[in-house]
């Protein structure tokens, strides 16, 4: 974990209420996928914890859904603007499970986190499957990013305007080797029943601290319990105890 | 002996700055990011005789320059905490560290006093009769003088080591509890433990903390606790540590001319890892510009 003053570059909207923020800054603690930073902004007591969708050469990509006060404030800041961050906060995804065939499987803002994922199992010679669901056609972002990335991608809608109409269990490739998933609980639990392999599941949570040591984010598994923030987000599926 | 050092129940502080507990765990996770031997001492996470997962999910809610948070005592439970974290805690805090305490029943506080007291790394006793977030036991010890003094004898039975008793804000008349504590024998008296609050989400209509009700805390409290302290400093003559929303060097002084010897830093923690360690290094400024020579001088000096 670091505290560092990050200067954002550039904060503009990609697709309805999301925004993709890019930062400059000491990135140097961010060391696997799957991380999030916590954010400190002016006027609100608890820091925002965003995941890393990016992360290179100095230069941090955070993409997020303005959901409250907080978050439409981050969509207000513009280049220049100074934020204190707490970087290098999870565990992170294991990219060493993953297999030939990884898949990856995004879920609205749980999309993210996926993109820098790819980007390593990519760098390793994998071949990523990426399915990204989202609601409507109006909340799609990232296609064409993880296609470019060399990723095949499927995109599945609720309501049909886009892609496969249905949710991301529906579009489920024949052959994977392992799974990585991030989004909303009803959908990792879908994932959990729907998938045939091992996986890694990020889930997320409401925080104090975001760096282990107030207990607010503690969730059962089968060892015990875990912090959210600091043993995780990213759980084993053979660990994980559903809450109900 | 330095010009920040105070003297709590007869050992000596370098500083008056103690993380409260459950805001820093068993330190380790700050002592990634700073030498923790810094602070004066610190509580750790409020152990009770058996290991608690704690309450559901959300356990945590903002507020205007504040939170609520209705953890509700997680801890690996008094045996695990002495076999495994405090050897762990021993590596990276070389000075004594207060043991915080809470139970379900008296007989719950002396058992797991009794065991903590035998440990040489504990310095001192944090007997919280004050947690608003567990049912049947913690707070409802707080807001009786009986049971508050009933605790407290209890618990000076089997023990050796000074007992400073935690108390709720949530009564009526917190100088009698206070008093009934000095009475049963206490060492020193801690406060304010959080304040009863609640929010409610209004996309969902439920409140936000899955608890529903859960433990305010932050710069918003921060009058309340200096008003408490200073009614409860003149009222007992044990030393008195003052908490609740102290975030800066300057909200320390003003607690300590309330009356306090010793001052705890409980949510600052969670949004700035370095809180008490800027707290600290601030000090000697702000005790410059207010001609304040020596700490310990100060307390309870409001005119």
């Amino acid at each position: 974990m670091k505290e560092s003053i990050f200067k954002v570059i550039t904060n503009e909207q990609i697709a309805k209420n999301v925004f993709r923020m890019t930062l400059k800054g000491d990135t140097e603690s961010i060391t696997a996928p799957g991380q999030f930073v916590n954010i400190r902004l002016d006027g609100f007591y608890l820091r925002r914890p965003i995941s890393v969708c990016d992360c290179e050469d100095g230069i941090l990509t955070l993409v997020y859904k303005t959901v409250g006060r907080g978050t439409e404030k981050m969509s207000e800041l513009t280049n220049g603007a100074q934020l204190n961050l707490l970087t290098g906060l999870g565990n992170g995804y294991n990219l060493e499970k993953s297999g030939e065939y990884p898949l990856l499987i995004g879920g609205g803002v749980g999309v993210p986190p996926l993109y820098m994922l790819a980007k390593k199992l990519i760098a390793l010679g994998k071949k990523p499957y990426v399915i990204l669901g989202f609601n409507t056609e109006s909340e799609i972002f990232y296609e064409d990013e993880f296609k470019k990335l060399g990723c095949e991608v499927s995109v599945t809608t609720v309501d049909g305007s886009y892609g496969i109409r249905g949710f991301v269990t529906d579009a489920l490739p024949q052959k994977y080797t392992y799974f990585y998933t991030c989004g909303p609980e009803p959908m990792l639990k879908a994932v959990y029943k729907s998938t045939a392999t091992s996986g890694q599941f990020s889930f997320e949570e409401r925080m104090g601290c975001g760096f282990g040591a107030c207990m607010g984010c503690s969730c059962r598994v089968i060892t015990g319990y875990k912090r959210i923030c600091k043993d995780g987000p990213v759980l084993e599926k053979e660990e994980i105890l559903w809450a109900d | 002996m330095g010009r920040l050092s105070v003297n709590l129940c007869g050992t000596e502080l370098d500083n008056p700055v103690i993380p409260a507990s459950g805001t820093f765990g068993f330190g380790y996770e700050f002592a990634e990011i700073y030498d923790i031997n810094c602070l004066g001492t610190f509580s750790f996470k409020g152990t009770t005789k058996e290991a608690r997962f704690g309450n559901p999910t959300p356990r945590i809610a903002e507020c205007t320059a504040g939170m609520i948070n209705a953890v509700g005592l997680q801890n690996p439970g008094v045996e695990k905490v002495i076999s495994e974290e405090l050897p762990k805690l021993k590596k990276v805090f070389s000075k004594p560290v207060m043991a915080n305490v809470s139970g379900f029943s008296v007989e719950d506080y002396a058992y797991t006093c009794e065991k903590l007291d035998a440990q040489e790394q504990v310095g001192w006793l944090e007997v919280n009769i004050s947690c608003p977030n567990v049912h049947g036991g913690g707070m409802s010890f707080g807001t009786d003088p009986k049971a508050a003094a009933e605790v407290t004898s209890a618990v000076k039975k089997v023990t050796k080591k000074p007992i400073i008793v935690k108390l709720s804000p949530n009564v009526t008349d917190i100088t009698a509890i206070a008093k009934a504590c000095e009475d049963a024998g206490a060492d020193g008296i801690s406060l304010i433990n959080t304040l009863l609050g609640m929010r409610i989400d209004l996309k969902t209509r439920k409140p936000v903390i899955a608890n529903k009700m859960g433990g305010f805390s932050g710069p918003a409290v921060f009058p309340v606790a200096l008003r408490m302290v200073y009614q409860v400093a003149n009222t007992v003559k044990i030393p008195v540590i003052g908490m609740g929303g102290v975030s800066t060097a300057e909200d320390v002084i003003e607690m300590m001319l309330a009356g306090a010897t010793a001052v705890e830093v409980g949510a600052a923690n969670l949004i700035n890892p370095t809180a008490c360690k800027d707290i600290i290094d601030k000090l000697p400024e702000v005790m410059d510009k207010y001609s304040i020579a020596n700490l310990r001088d100060i307390t309870g000096g409001i005119k």
